[in-house]
This record gives structure tokens, sequence and C-alpha cells, in this order.
């Protein structure tokens, strides 16, 4: 088996995780590459939508932005904005909403807004953008994380967008919350009945020890821990490939017609 | 009758000190140009709206240009911050700017209302979240059918919306291709929409189910080539992801941002001569 990074086996998990023919709203970086490594591999037919209004796009290199043009050229259709968040994401027609966040709760509620106080935030981080929305309606939420204590924490510096919280089940969310943590250093689900998320799966060569040092409280474990197979060779491919071409893209000179 | 302005001219007439602004396009079409033009003019007091604020509202904010801004995600996309933006909340400079923070899908709903002259929005949305105890114009209704709660957030009808778009014929008829975000909702949202235009052309091609903004709704046209510059047109040019990531050191450092603006923005006198100034630069 070649050698790979913790970035590429967190990739892969996730990108297995996605079934064919699902329906995924698809967010920039790590989500994004997981996504379109499963459209080159096991999942041709999964309809990627981003946000910008593109529907069942098959990009050949990764967008930098939200809206590269790229996204538009390579879609089905491409709707305007709002049609996207209402007509599809509330109208409940997602099958898998992926997220990440700056911060992460044991119930998967997340914070991409301010650490520190929202009026004086020490850091002011981008907010919300359609993650709110995503968490709440989308069937299922897969959230993709590197795990460290200052991330994975106790307490949420402040609530972006809800996960297993509270009076989830009447509080008008059509969706069933976060199905599952990728992280790192292995998968997180949630326990039956309390919500909260606990060791599931972990990667080959990283110790159960590792992934509780990596979250910020003390992490249960599902009653059987199941091994992931390291990714095989052509997951690997298909995704350098993917990220190489992506890398040349990006730094392509644009020349102005004038 | 749409006017047929110069970029100048159209900024100078339409927008004054103080008033709300929106200058949209989800990551494509982003009327920089304008942008640009309005730091030039020194306009001050702005209410700036803008889902994404993105490179240029960074520029506006660190030149001081705006008192309050109305966004949903304020990141540089796939980079990281917005430094400028940071700084005015996290420091207060150049000044403090008042923050009226919202979801996508909430400003959605709120430039649709805008444009329908609906008084309010509706959205299911703000489930989960703690936004709406830090801003009070997120609300919620009754159904009257079935009683559920349902979001809300007030309309938004800028003074002005400015938009960038591929083309407009003579008569002020525009023309929009490819990503369209929510272009053609804060278009019509705004007392007064001024568009700046790749080509202005005698006739545009049939219109089919694209974005055309008629030229009853569209208060004056500017051509602007490259007026999008670092975003893209679509069928001009692409997206230069490469000045995005190096907007990123430009943007940390006030000293190093400002010398930017005075050097590229305000030391020109137009944006064809902005650009020129860049290319010498590289």
């Amino acid at each position: 088996m070649s050698e790979y990074s913790r970035d590429e086996m967190m990739t892969v998990a996730a990108a297995r995780l996605l079934k064919d023919g699902q329906v995924c709203f698809v967010g920039i970086g790590l989500p994004s590459a997981a996504c379109n490594l499963a459209r080159l591999t096991h999942a041709p037919e999964l309809v990627l939508i981003y946000e910008s209004g593109t529907i069942g796009t098959r990009p050949t290199v990764l967008p930098l932005s939200i809206g590269d043009g790229e996204l538009a050229e390579t879609a089905t259709c491409v709707i305007p904005l709002p049609d996207i968040f209402s007509d599809y994401l509330q109208a409940g027609r997602i099958d898998v909403g992926f997220l990440g966040a700056a911060q992460i709760d044991r119930f998967g509620n997340l914070n991409s807004t301010v650490i520190g106080p929202y009026d004086k935030p020490r850091t002011r981080l981008p907010g919300a953008g359609g993650a709110t929305e995503i968490a709440a309606h989308a069937k299922q939420v897969f959230i993709v994380m590197k795990a460290t204590p200052r991330s994975f924490v106790e307490k949420l510096d402040f609530q972006t967008s809800g996960g297993h919280f509270a009076g989830r089940a009447r509080s008008g969310a059509r969706g069933q919350g976060p199905a599952v943590i990728v992280t790192d250093v292995g998968i997180l689900e949630p326990l039956p009945g309390s919500g909260e998320f606990a060791l599931s799966v972990s990667y080959p060569g990283i110790p159960a020890e590792e992934a509780r040092a990596g979250v910020g409280w003390p992490l249960a474990s599902l009653p059987v821990i199941k091994t992931l197979a390291a990714p095989t060779a052509s997951e690997l491919r298909a995704l350098r490939a993917l990220e190489s071409r992506t890398a040349a893209a990006h730094r392509e000179p644009v020349r102005l017609p004038l | 009758m749409t006017q047929v302005l110069p970029l100048a001219e159209a900024i100078a007439t339409h927008v004054a000190d103080g008033a709300c602004v929106a200058l949209e396009g989800f990551t494509h079409l982003i009327p920089f140009a304008a942008g640009h033009e309005l730091i030039r003019q020194g306009r001050r007091e702005l209410h700036l709206v803008r889902m994404t604020p993105d490179l240029i509202y960074d520029q506006l904010i660190g030149a001081g240009a705006a008192r309050k801004l109305t966004f949903s995600w304020g990141g540089n996309p796939g980079v990281g911050s917005l430094h400028r933006l940071r700084d005015s909340v996290e420091n207060q400079w150049p000044r403090a700017i008042e923050i009226d923070e919202h979801s996508h899908a909430a400003m959605a709903a709120a430039y649709r209302a805008g444009a329908a002259r609906l008084p309010f929005g509706m959205l299911r949305g703000y489930i989960g979240t703690d936004l709406p105890r830090h801003n009070q114009s997120i609300k919620s209704v009754r159904c009257p059918y079935s009683g559920e709660a349902i979001a809300t957030v007030p309309a938004v009808n800028p003074d002005v919306t400015i938009l960038h778009a591929q083309r407009a014929d003579r008569r002020g008829n525009v023309a929009i291709d490819g990503i369209v975000g929510a272009v053609r909702e804060a278009g019509l949202a705004a007392a007064k929409l001024l568009v700046t235009v790749e080509e202005i052309v005698d006739e545009l091609p049939p219109a089919m189910n694209n974005v055309v903004l008629p030229h009853f709704t569209v208060t004056a046209v500017s051509r602007c080539p490259g007026g999008a510059w670092p975003s893209y047109a679509h069928g001009h040019y692409a997206r230069d992801n490469d000045f995005y990531l190096r907007w990123d050191a430009i943007a940390r450092d006030r000293a190093r941002f400002t010398a930017w603006i005075d050097r590229h923005v305000r030391g020109t006198k137009d944006h064809g001569a902005f650009l020129a100034s860049l290319r010498q630069a590289a």
C-alpha cells in the first residue's frame, strides 16, 4: 500500500460515505474535494449542487470559490440563488449537506461566526452563509473537520448552525441533523438517544487515544469500533490528479480582453 | 429612459453619501469598477448590502467608506478572512462598522421581498442558531392556515443597486449569462439600478431563459470592459483566482492595504487606468 497523508485519509473517508445518485449540497474546500472524488470513483451519478445555483455540476478542477465559471459550464442547469435556498433546500430536495466550521460541540452544533463575544469578538469569522439552513433542512448532514481541542469544544462561543440540539424534533427543521463527523483521526457518530457524538470508526495506524486527544470533551466510543480500509491506489490516484489539476488552474494567469 | 453614462458620472449623479447601496453578483459579475469609483469619489457613511462582501467590500470598508454592513458570509472564498472587514469589526479600524448579519437563505428572501415591494421576506430558517438573539430584525409570523411559525426578515430596498453584466443594448436592456446569484432580485429591489457592462450592442440576442433586466428597470448603463475583475464575466474573462489568493497578504497589513488603494484606486482616473497600473506593477 502506498503512503498517504491524514488529509487524504479524511477526504477518502468522506467520499466513501456518499452513495451513487444522492443529491449533495456542497461547500468549498474539503467537502468539494470529497464529493468530486466520490463522483470520479464509485458514485458517477452523484448530483452536486453548489449554492451559487449550479445543479448537477461535474467540474474537472475543484473551484476556488463557490461560483467559479467551471461550475456553471459543467452543470445540468444554472438557476437563481434564491431558488436554490427556497425551492431545493427548504423544500427538502437535498439528501446530503456537507458542513465544516471553526468550532463544533458534542452534539454537532457548529460555530462559523465569532470567537469571543458576538458584540466584541476576538476573531470575526465569515458567518453563516448557507450553513444554518443546510444544517436544518438537508435530510442528512456530513461534517468534515480536523480534530483539535481548539475546534472540538465543550462549549461553542456562538451557535451558527444546529446539530442535535434540544428541541430539534419540534423546531421545524426538516432534516435528521448530522449523521457523521469525519475527522483526520477517525469518524464520530451520534449515540442513540442522546445525539452525543462518539468514536465509531478508526483509521489504520491511528489509535483511539489519538482521536480522544483531538476532542475537547470526554469522547465516548460506540460498542464496536470498526477500522476503515486505507485509501486504495485508485482513490489516491484520482484525488491527487484532481488536486494537481486544481492547483495548476488556480495559478493560471487571467488575461483581460482589453 | 435609461441613461447611457460614463461610470464616474453615473456614480456622481446617483450615489449620495449615506446611501444604502447593494453591489451584487454572487462570485460572478461583481461590480468592482463601480466599487472603486465609490472610493475614488470619496463616498462616506454608506450602508453596504451584499450577501458575500468579497474583496470589493473589504476594499470599501478598509477605505473608510462604510458605516453599516448587511451581509450573510464575509470571507475570501476558498482563501480565508477578509482582513479589512475583520479589522473594522475587531478593532474599529479605520472606523467602527455596524453589522446586520443574516444567513444566505434570509438575504435571498429579503431581496425577493424587496423586489416585490412586500414588507418582509419569509423562510423556513434561523432554526438552531443564535443569530436571532443578536439581530433584532429577525422575527417570525404564524402561518394563518396551519399556525406554523415562519421566520421573517425585513425586505431589503437599497437606494441604489449596482450590477455588472456582459451586455446591454442602446435602450438599456441588460442581459446576464451564467451564475446569476440574486442579482435580478437585488436589481429590482432598488430605487435606482446602475449597471456596468462589458459591451453595449445594437441588439441583444434572443434572451430565452437568460436573465434580462428590461430597460424600464434600469436607471443607467455604463460601458466598462473588465469591470468585474478580479471576479469574472462569463464568456469574456475567467475569475482571477490567483489575485484572490494574493489579496490575503495585501489586505492583512493596514499600511500595505492603504498603499495599494492609494496607488491603484485613488491614484488612477478610471477603471482602464486602474487595470493598466496593475499590469505595470506585475
